[in-house]
């Protein structure tokens, strides 16, 4: 379930973050591609009609992926009702020892952000469809808090994934020792990169490159 | 050497235990962690106290049964190895050392460091074995394993069934014991009549023991004592997502 989840989560990150890059082609490209998502397939669901429908998959997406993290938290501290008087010292690395506390970082982050530039409420800008304002708005030299706030959070998202990448291909059954440094350096790239293209948009914003 | 222990003590499994300190004045450097609780006992026994209470066997690390948790490590620091071999000469002299039982709801404790393992026994009934014919062994050329195979079979069959993976992981589960049984009989030709009842009908009995579920965090296969590859989890997956979901198993 986790695995099955995360497969629709992180490809629309990948369309996300190319979406952001249209930033870096000027005032009119960002803007045009907001209202462009909101008309793709109209004849067929109406304005905004695909953007709901990729909203809905995401919920569904984010709701799964949390119950059953949530249910296998709660299975394993019924699997161990007496912790150790040492302390557990085998211990996977930071990434994997992250993951949960990570995982509701990360959920607020998403919480907020929505608030931020998809609602437009915590945005001092905050006009539907103005995308290239309200970005220069949020992320202003004089509002540098917001891109370090923005800069933790898709770091935390960078080890989210980096551990839930591979772990999806074990899941899956598709993991081997011979695969397994490759599987984990490609995780770990693909997220860096991932991350990378998200980064470049803030912070190009608030140094003023763009 | 002088240890200082710190020895977790319960007299039965109702009873809720407790941490007790003890000191070893005269240890030696290349005695085993058992015989270093030999020593203990005997000191409590002459002085009319119960001794404690633990696992042991073959005591050359291939039989499983030591089981404790040394330091937060299932059978201490060293790598690769058992409780049973493991060496005093790896502890400095004066140190603190904390010994527990392995802690899981699935392997409740008897007594003191004791645990009943019985759990790992009821996941075998439900599908680790194969059914063959006694009596009549077959001519051993007759049925060829590739090398690959069956070298990862040996490896996976390595597993002795001791639990550290259970003791090691932050969930509780027993994944890694699960997917070493499956990809020791998987890889060979006489384990595929049974393959896809076998795995179905391990992982629940597993589950329904109170074990937890798999995050992949990889603790398992770094505290096992035979060092039994992570990837076993994935074979596991493999074959439940194939017995299940791909539709291989028969339904009775």
């Amino acid at each position: 379930m986790i695995a099955v989840s995360s497969v629709f989560l992180v490809l629309y990150l990948i369309a996300h973050m190319i979406g952001n890059l249209q930033i870096f082609w000027g005032q009119t490209a960002i803007n045009d591609y907001a209202v462009w998502l909101r008309t793709l397939l109209q004849p067929v669901l109406g304005w905004e009609g695909f953007v709901w429908v990729i909203r809905i998959v995401l919920m569904l997406a984010v709701i799964g992926h949390i119950w059953a993290a949530t249910l296998l938290a709660l299975r394993a501290r019924k699997a161990r009702p007496v912790k150790y008087a040492a302390g557990n010292k085998v211990k996977g690395n930071y990434t994997t020892r992250t993951m949960r506390w990570g995982g509701v970082i990360v959920l607020l982050f998403i919480v907020y952000h929505i608030l931020d530039l998809t609602v437009g409420t915590l945005n001092p800008n905050g006009e539907h469809l103005a995308v290239w304002q309200n970005v220069h708005a949020d992320f202003a030299p004089s509002r540098w808090y917001v891109t370090i706030w923005y800069i933790a959070a898709l770091i935390a998202i960078f080890l989210h994934l980096r551990h839930g990448l591979w772990s999806a291909v074990q899941t899956f059954g598709w993991n081997s020792n011979r695969r397994e440094p490759v599987l984990k350096a490609i995780a770990t790239v693909f997220s860096g990169l991932l991350i990378l293209g998200f980064l470049i948009v803030p912070v190009s914003v608030t140094f003023g490159w763009i | 050497m002088k240890v200082n222990l710190r020895v977790w003590r319960q007299h039965d499994a109702v009873d809720k235990g407790r941490m007790v300190e003890y000191v070893v004045e005269d240890a030696s450097e290349d005695m085993s962690f058992l015989e270093l609780l030999d020593v203990l006992n005997e000191k409590l026994i002459l002085s009319g106290e119960e001794p404690v209470a633990f696992d042991h066997d073959c005591r050359e690390g291939i039989c499983g049964t030591c089981s404790m948790v040394v330091d937060g490590h299932p059978h201490g620091p060293e790598k690769a190895t058992t409780v049973c071999q493991l060496h005093m000469r790896k502890f400095n002299d004066g140190a603190t050392i904390t010994v527990e039982p392995f802690r899981a709801g699935a392997f409740p404790v008897i007594k003191d460091l004791v645990v009943d393992r019985g759990a790992f026994d009821k996941i075998i009934q439900a599908g680790g074995y194969i059914s063959a014919n006694t009596g009549s062994a077959p001519e051993a050329h007759s049925t060829p394993v590739p090398k690959a195979n069956a070298d990862r079979s040996f490896a996976a069959a390595n597993c002795i069934g001791c639990g550290a993976c259970v003791a090691a992981c932050p969930n509780g589960s027993a994944s890694l014991f699960l997917g070493a049984k499956l990809t020791h009989l998987g890889e060979m030709p006489q384990g595929q009549p049974e393959r896809w009842e076998r795995v179905v009908n391990m992982v629940e009995t597993h589950d329904d023991a109170g074990f937890g579920g798999c995050t992949n965090t990889g603790a398992c296969a770094t505290a096992c004592p035979k060092e039994i590859p992570l990837d076993v989890i994935s074979q596991l997956n493999h074959d439940y997502l194939k017995a299940t979901v791909g539709g291989r198993r028969k339904k009775a």
